[in-house]
């Protein structure tokens, strides 16, 4: 069973998401480091990025065949998306044991989805 | 007999199956098999496994006409191979059937499904109501009801949401979880909000059963025979709480006659096994100043003293503000309303709880008892703005009323 983890967090707040030139951000990085080693190794990481900040999104609709893009994400909420995994787990707990390995789950959130399966 | 045989078939389907709507189809089918069956030709030797047999045969023939299934051949070779085994097992083999009924527990209160759609889901699961006796007994329309369970099966199914025993390191907040929705359960049943009462009595001996049936099943679980202890001590008090006219009446002012004695003592035995096993929990000391109050013969003879003490120590383990509350209920027993009021003024508890009955409710009784009557009867009519049953309201209403002096 496939499950996407959902990564949440505060893109604006220095104690979830330290500027990238300093030492916590290097201590965060080496958290997903050690997550991929322990999860990867474990053959569970079928698919997993990073997303830059909400700032650089674009959000795209068609209305009546006309292209309308907006500024900024879909939705303007407390946490932003900032990345994800998909997961290949047997069931529900145990996706829900590797998202609270991920290291946003400590301050952010993690949002545990099943990925459909049209097979 | 077909009720008691339910759990069991169920949490034995979903073990082999891990499908709960399956399951639940076809034990509904295999009750009805033998309401019929055991109507015409009597009770067969082994109830348990006769149903089981029948509850399986019907999932086969389910499984088999449902086209869309998927791992259809592994389901049906799992089921064949079980046909021929016996129920209800024994010697070691009765563990297995223990950890059948946990696993089924865990997952209809597995935390990734809302409160709600956990307590329903136990009910029409393990204790084998139907979906409109749930549906009555919490005041919701049956569709909604219905609605409900379909939407957490299909999470369960959709999200592959396992039904396991947790393991260790999760078991503890796991079983919290589980008493969590029995404790809801109960006091649903007690609180008697409104609707049906004896359907409502109901819940109250349902989640008896299930609290009962946790309780033999983790048998080493001290905060389970504590939860089980509270709901009997609880219980125990019911007839007398409220008079024939359906008015509230208060612990203090109670037919202590009234008490059933046997569900006292069957809870102090309870909480007694419980208390000697280790960490003391909130349902123990709960269930310990229930049984405090069950102990003493008149209102004037309880040790309130003990009973202060153990809402401290309720206190340092889970600091809430209802705990707060009647832990002041206490200091003004032991100490005097003087210093529980002056204790309520200091703390943070008038600003937090200023929509809530029965801090108003509190706040009343200690002015009245410090003499501050025209306080007293402002403070009665706000708790009967706020109360939470038609009883309650009319008891704090006549409380206000009759205050004296005027």
């Amino acid at each position: 069973m496939k499950y996407a983890c959902l990564i949440y967090s505060e893109e604006g707040n220095p104690d979830v998401n330290p500027d990238p030139s300093s030492d916590a951000w290097g201590a965060v990085i080496a958290g997903y480091m050690a997550f991929g080693e322990e999860a990867g190794g474990a053959g569970k990481i079928l698919a997993g990025e990073a997303l830059q900040d909400t700032e650089t999104a674009t959000t795209v609709q068609v209305v009546d065949g006309d292209i309308i893009t907006t500024d900024g994400p879909f939705a303007e909420t407390k946490e932003q998306l900032g990345g994800f995994y998909i997961l290949e787990c047997a069931d529900l707990d145990e996706a829900i044991s590797w998202a609270a390995k991920i290291p946003h789950a400590v301050g952010g959130r993690i949002e545990v989805r099943p990925v459909e399966d049209y097979g | 007999m077909v009720g008691e045989q339910w759990s069991r078939v169920m949490a034995t389907l979903v073990s082999d199956l891990g499908d709960l709507t399956i399951a639940e189809d076809a034990a509904q089918d295999a009750v009805e098999v033998a309401l019929t069956t055991w109507d015409a030709s009597g009770v067969p030797d082994n109830p348990g496994a006769w149903i089981t047999t029948v509850a399986r045969r019907k999932a086969i023939d389910r499984i088999r006409r449902d086209k869309n299934r998927k791992n259809k051949s592994e389901q049906l070779g799992r089921l064949e191979s079980r046909l021929d085994a016996t129920h209800p097992p024994t010697g070691p083999d009765q563990q297995l059937m223990n950890d059948e009924q946990l696993r089924l527990i865990y997952g209809c209160c597995h935390p990734s499904l809302n409160l709600e759609a956990q307590i329903a889901l136990t009910l029409r699961a393990v204790a084998g109501l139907s979906t409109a006796e749930i549906a009555s007994a919490f005041l919701v329309p049956e569709a909604t009801l219905a609605q409900r369970l379909v939407r957490a099966k299909r999470k369960i199914r959709d999200a592959v949401v396992p039904f396991r025993i947790p393991p260790d390191a999760e078991l503890l907040n796991r079983t919290r979880a589980v008493h969590h929705v029995l404790y809801l359960l109960f006091t649903e049943g007690y609180a008697a909000s409104g609707g049906d009462q004896l359907v409502r009595s109901d819940l109250c001996d349902e989640a008896i059963r299930l609290a009962r049936q946790l309780a033999d099943l983790l048998n080493d679980d001290a905060e389970s025979y504590g939860l089980l202890a509270l709901m009997l001590l609880t219980q125990a008090r019911k007839d007398a709480r409220t008079a024939a006219d359906g008015s509230v009446v208060l612990l203090a002012d109670q037919d202590r006659s009234l008490w059933r004695q046997d569900l006292i003592e069957e809870g102090t035995a309870v909480l007694d096994r419980g208390l000697r096993r280790s960490a003391v929990g909130p349902y123990q000391l709960q269930a310990a100043i229930a049984a405090l109050h069950c102990e003493a013969p008149v209102a004037d003879e309880t040790d309130w003293p003990q009973i202060e003490l153990l809402y401290r120590r309720w206190l340092a383990i889970a600091p809430t503000t209802v705990v707060e509350l009647n832990h002041l209920v206490a200091v003004s027993m032991v100490a005097g309303p003087q210093q529980a009021l002056d204790r309520l003024d200091a703390s943070r508890l008038p600003e937090a709880l200023a929509e809530y009955g029965p801090y108003w409710a509190l706040r009343a009784d200690l002015l009245r008892r410090v003499e501050r009557y025209n306080e007293a009867r402002a403070a009665y009519l706000i708790a009967a703005e706020h109360a939470g049953s038609g009883p309650e309201r009319q008891f704090l209403q006549s409380a206000a009323a009759t205050i004296e002096p005027l």
